[in-house]
């Protein structure tokens, strides 16, 4: 028996950058995602040194002015607040503010998270069970409440609002990564691993968490519009972020008293929380295929129709 | 024109895929006769699912799209048939059983309710259904039938499940049975038994039966005539015997060359010093006990073949020689020093002499690392066998005695085909210079051509590198060409250990000769004699 091949022909593959390039190209909604985003992220960066002034000017004589009133200046088309300040600037001041707890707490919660899940998932049953306990002492509580407490001993900023959102939202992830752990472990090529003599180590960060990630990575993202409404109902009840600061959270709080009258007040900045949590689940869910080899060929062939 | 029963006229089948239109089937034409079994042989990829699928009216469309062809049953043309008369076709006109019954029946619901269904859907009265049900029980041999209709799936084995869906199909008494490899996921025993109850009602029923299969095993001892696929391409047809012994097609050709069990038999060498030794290993797994006491001895460079069925303890007794599991109790000298109670640093150590080579090379190895990461992730965990400079340089000496190229480096493992994944689970297992590769049902999911290669090379290797193997299967003509001494297994117990010589020839215990008589013979007139024998022990 000769030891020919048979195989169908195999592509070459361009280097990386350009791949992800091309994919990215093919995807269209997630080009739209990463545009909005890179926008978003401009924003958050010179938002508060650009409109800051204006943003925090009030203006008695133009309580809840409509939006869409196209003679005053742009800032004004979205309309102002119950204190007459224009609404755009507002928000695009506030975009800072709430894509630094936001994804604080979220880039928090989700390491730390995966890291014990991990551990938890991989090590002795005795560590699994305290990990697991802490897990579900945290989940048992009222997450607000935690929040109430912590923040009225530490103190209201921005980092301790970060810490006390990112504590309420590591079970999810804890829970998530061990479940996946558990069974990835008893796969193959982790057994194969084994047998090589890899390490525990090597194996939980080589093997198992990139299977892991991409489940997470989507968790994630949706956990990013819970975060930012988490903070807004922290700012309301008086212990998250505090006026004069100002976040999208916090504003649509603080538009709930006007939602019969005034619309706009909260819906403004409802859309840019809904707009960017939409965004990066695109982005995510664009992630997932482009970085899965075995997927990869969906975006591939996409960009040949296309173009 | 309807003179056959089935006949399958110019089918042509593609599917729209990500490499663009793919041709499944092209232009083939097929035809069967009642009281007559059809086989539709062909390796994985080659077609053969796909023309039944068209029958039972299984292709997803899209992205399936029949682009030529009729199906006519008793001379009406299925495809161009309205979607309520083709309901009234499947399961009443023509049955189906496939591969893997637990896949195939709902765990949640009874045995019982599950033929009383198909019964049902189908207009039969309830009452008249239950009795139907239990009767069919009873037919296809399953023990204690009337309390078997109140069990689940999972509370039969495997040949029983198997059973359950053939008494499933034949419940409305169907003119044509598709069997779609109905035997590959079952024990050789039970294959044989199954294959005999489907003849039987085969008998009693005048049905036709159309069996896809890999095996020519299978083929050799049911089917009346054959059909050869390659690539979606039929190569060859004619009776079952016409095409064995005079092979027209070149693609026929290799694959009867391909099939196991016709070279020469190892004589193995004179017994030195061991290099490894097991004695009296135990495990049990609660109250179940898996091996029951094993001992035996490996010479360097010697292939032990251990060979058993399903739950026969061999992938356990595997795992344990790896410290993937833990035994009981026993001792396993490597080189005279004990697996066992070694440390976590000296069984780092041993790692670099102990391989192994996992069944189905899809999932052992990782599919998010490239070929080269897969095979240099070896000297990534023992740095000392190779300098960091010389790997691409050894991954390609390495893939190249595997029969592979030094192209393939770059790649993922989904990008190769079965085969040549196992390849690279070779070369990853070589990349550490062992000196005893474990092979658990190394070739088992591959085709019978592509298995032949690998055990090639893996005879290749041992000669240039001496390097020892234990060879795990449950099939006996494949360590037949290979193997020096086999170890048959038997519920955690070792029933025959001998050379391959004596195993094969003068097997001494019956267990071992059932195993080898239910072993099907590719050649016909060979598997005819075994069945009158069989008979006969029966009668």
């Amino acid at each position: 028996m000769t030891l020919v091949t048979n195989d169908s022909v195999i592509l070459e593959e361009p280097p990386f950058v350009t791949r992800m390039w091309r994919m990215l190209l093919a995807d269209k909604f997630a080009l739209c995602a990463v545009i909005f985003l890179v926008f978003i992220l401009i924003l958050a960066i010179i938002g508060p040194s650009w409109l800051g002034d204006l943003a925090t000017k009030q203006n008695l004589r133009g309580r809840n002015a409509a939006p869409f009133d196209w003679q005053r200046g742009w800032v004004w088309w979205m309309g102002a607040d119950a204190l007459g300040r224009p609404l755009l600037a507002r928000i695009i001041v506030a975009t800072q503010n709430t894509l630094m707890v936001a994804a604080g707490a979220v880039a928090l919660s989700a390491v730390a998270g995966t890291f014990l899940g991990l551990i938890a998932g991989f090590s002795s049953p005795r560590v699994n069970q305290v990990i697991m306990r802490l897990a579900d002492v945290i989940m048992s509580f009222p997450s607000l409440l935690i929040a109430v407490i912590v923040l009225y001993i530490l103190g209201s900023s921005i980092l301790n609002l970060m810490l006390v959102l990112a504590i309420t939202r590591i079970p999810v992830y804890l829970r998530t990564t061990r479940a996946e752990v558990l069974e990835i472990r008893e796969r193959m090529f982790v057994q194969a691993a084994r047998v090589m003599g890899a390490s525990k180590n090597r194996i939980l960060f080589r093997h198992i968490l990139p299977v892991v990630l991409p489940t997470l990575t989507t968790l994630a993202t949706l956990d990013f519009a819970y975060v930012m409404l988490a903070e807004s109902a922290l700012s309301f009840l008086g212990i998250g972020i505090q006026p004069p600061e100002i976040t999208w959270g916090l504003m649509i709080s603080q538009g709930r008293q006007y939602l019969t009258n005034a619309w706009w007040l909260s819906f403004w900045p409802g859309l840019a929380i809904i707009l960017t949590t939409m965004s990066l689940n695109l982005l995510s869910n664009w992630l997932r295929i482009a970085l899965d080899p075995v997927q990869r060929w969906r975006l591939e062939m996409k960009g040949h129709k296309n173009g | 024109m309807a003179d056959h029963l089935l006949e399958v006229r110019n089918l042509s089948v593609e599917f729209h895929t990500a490499v663009g239109v793919v041709k499944a089937v092209r232009n083939i034409s097929y035809h069967l006769d009642r009281g007559e079994t059809l086989a539709i042989l062909g390796e994985s990829g080659s077609g053969k699912s796909v023309s039944s699928s068209a029958i039972m009216n299984l292709i997803d469309m899209p992205p399936g799209r029949i682009s030529s062809g009729e199906i006519l049953l008793d001379g009406v043309d299925l495809l161009t048939m309205p979607a309520h008369e083709r309901r009234q076709v499947n399961g009443r006109r023509v049955a189906m059983i496939f591969q893997d019954p637990l896949s195939h029946l709902n765990p949640v619901y009874t045995v019982g309710w599950q033929i009383r269904e198909a019964l049902t859907t189908h207009g039969t009265a309830a009452a008249k259904a239950a009795s139907e049900a239990l009767r069919l029980l009873t037919r296809v041999g399953i023990p204690e039938p009337e309390r078997s209709l109140g069990k689940y799936p999972h509370e039969f084995s495997g040949g029983q499940r198997q059973r359950v869906m053939i008494a499933m199909a034949l419940a409305l008494r169907p003119d044509l049975l598709i069997a779609d490899e109905p035997t590959t996921a079952l024990d050789v025993t039970v294959q044989a038994e199954v294959l005999a109850l489907l003849e039987e009602l085969q008998q009693e029923t005048g049905m036709a039966i159309l069996i896809i299969t890999h095996d020519l095993g299978v083929v050799a001892e049911v089917a009346d005539r054959v059909v050869v696929m390659e690539k979606g391409v039929l190569v060859e047809t004619g009776t079952v015997r016409e095409v064995y012994k005079n092979p027209q097609h070149p693609y026929t050709k290799k694959l009867i060359a391909a099939a196991p069990g016709k070279g020469d038999m190892h004589a193995p060498a004179a017994r030195v010093e061991p290099v490894l030794s097991v004695h009296d290993v135990r495990k049990r797994y609660g109250s179940f006990e898996a091996l029951k006491g094993i001992s035996f001895d490996l010479m360097p460079g010697e292939t032990m073949a251990v060979v058993g069925e399903s739950g026969s303890g061999k992938s356990t007794l595997a795992r344990i020689l790896l410290r993937l599991d833990e035994p009981d109790s026993g001792k396993a000298l490597w080189k005279g020093r004990d697996l066992f109670t070694m440390s976590p640093a000296e069984l780092y150590k041993l790692r670099r002499d102990l391989q192994m080579v996992f069944q189905d090379p899809t999932q052992s190895l990782n599919p998010r690392m490239t070929v080269y990461q897969l095979i240099s992730e070896a000297w990534v965990i023992h740095p000392d066998i190779l300098p960091k400079a010389r790997w691409r340089e050894r991954v390609a000496e390495l893939l190249m005695q595997v029969g592979l190229g030094p192209e393939h480096m770059g790649r993922y493992p989904h990008q190769f085909s079965g085969g040549q994944r196992q390849r690279i689970a070779i070369a990853r297992a070589l990349a550490l210079e062992p000196q005893l590769i474990i092979c658990d049902e190394a070739v088992s999911a591959l085709d019978v051509s592509v298995q032949a290669q690998v055990i090639a090379l893996l005879d290749k290797l041992r000669k240039e590198m001496s390097i020892a193997f234990i060879f795990i299967a449950h099939d006996l003509p494949v360590v037949r060409d290979f193997a020096d001494h086999v170890m048959v297994m038997q519920k955690g117990n070792v029933v025959e250990l001998g050379t391959v010589r004596d195993v094969f020839e003068t097997p001494r215990q019956d267990y071992t000769r059932a195993l080898l008589a239910a072993g099907l013979d590719p050649d016909p007139d060979v598997q005819a004699e075994h069945r009158a024998a069989r008979l006969q022990r029966a009668s």
